[in-house]
């Protein structure tokens, strides 16, 4: 029998690994990507609770998640297409240019 | 029945989730990702939920993901050297493990409680999905809606912003 545990054991296991990724990469857009994943983890969350609840609050809620990561990845990968501009590679060791 | 398909795509999306943190090439990463995003539209057609899978391909694996790997050939970046150090690979991990035991720690010792609404399955399937989430984000929803468009237009007006050659 399919119970939402489940759904929340895999969620899980997605968000460790993205959180596995952006502490470990160094390639900006790797990073951002595995904030993607990070994202998507908790839309299965959302939206397997909200299935298991009856409760469609949560779809709602996922339709805004996607809505700021789309606004997160135009910014995001405009603010790197300007970096690269200035320091032709987008390794967040190179990022240092707010350090005094 | 279920469960073994579900097992398999669950498989599926966390070894290419694997493989997004693991794989040298960002565009192989990308590719990942996708499969990632794939098998989570899956896991949403089974919650009962297509509109969100629907949205999840259309707008993630489509929009997001074209965006992403355009600027990874854009910026036509190689892969990633093996430097002097790898980037605290051990603190990461340890981080990342810490995550995980506590993720199955909430997930083991509670049970999901909570008001049932009234969206049943059969519900969705009778009215439609797509039905019941207009009602509600266009009533219940409509002040965060609007802010979302808002959002939305301000996001587009700072990526040309920050994109343009000489501000």
């Amino acid at each position: 029998m399919l119970t939402v545990y489940h759904y929340l054991v895999l969620s899980g296991i997605l968000f460790a690994l993205g959180t596995y990724g952006v502490l470990t990469r160094r390639n900006a857009i790797v990073i951002f990507m595995c904030i993607e994943l990070m994202l998507n983890s908790v839309n299965l969350t959302f939206i397997s609770l909200s299935s298991f609840l009856n409760n469609l609050d949560g779809q709602i809620f996922v339709l805004f998640i996607m809505s700021v990561a789309a606004a997160e990845a135009a910014v995001g990968l405009a603010l790197m297409i300007a970096f690269f501009r200035n320091k032709e590679s987008v390794e967040v060791d190179e990022f240092n240019l707010l350090k005094w | 029945m279920e469960l073994l398909f579900f097992y398999l795509v669950a498989m599926v999306a966390v070894l290419s989730g694997f493989s997004v943190v693991m794989c040298k090439n960002p565009v192989n990463s990308g590719i990942s990702l996708v499969m990632t995003f794939f098998c989570l539209a899956v896991f949403y057609v089974m919650l009962y939920a297509p509109f969100m899978a629907a949205v999840q391909v259309l707008v993630y694996a489509g929009a997001i993901m074209v965006l992403i790997l355009f600027v990874i050939m854009l910026l036509n970046l190689g892969p990633e050297m093996l430097k002097r150090f790898r980037h605290g690979v051990i603190g990461g991990a340890i981080v990342a493990a810490i995550v995980m035991v506590q993720v199955m720690m909430f997930v083991g010792r509670g049970t999901v409680a909570g008001v049932q609404g009234d969206i049943t399955r059969q519900r969705v399937l009778e009215e439609g999905h797509m039905q019941l989430m207009g009602l509600k984000l266009f009533t219940e929803f409509m002040l965060p809606f609007q802010i979302t468009g808002i959002l939305l237009l301000i996001a587009i007006v700072g990526a040309l912003v920050l994109a343009k050659k000489d501000v």
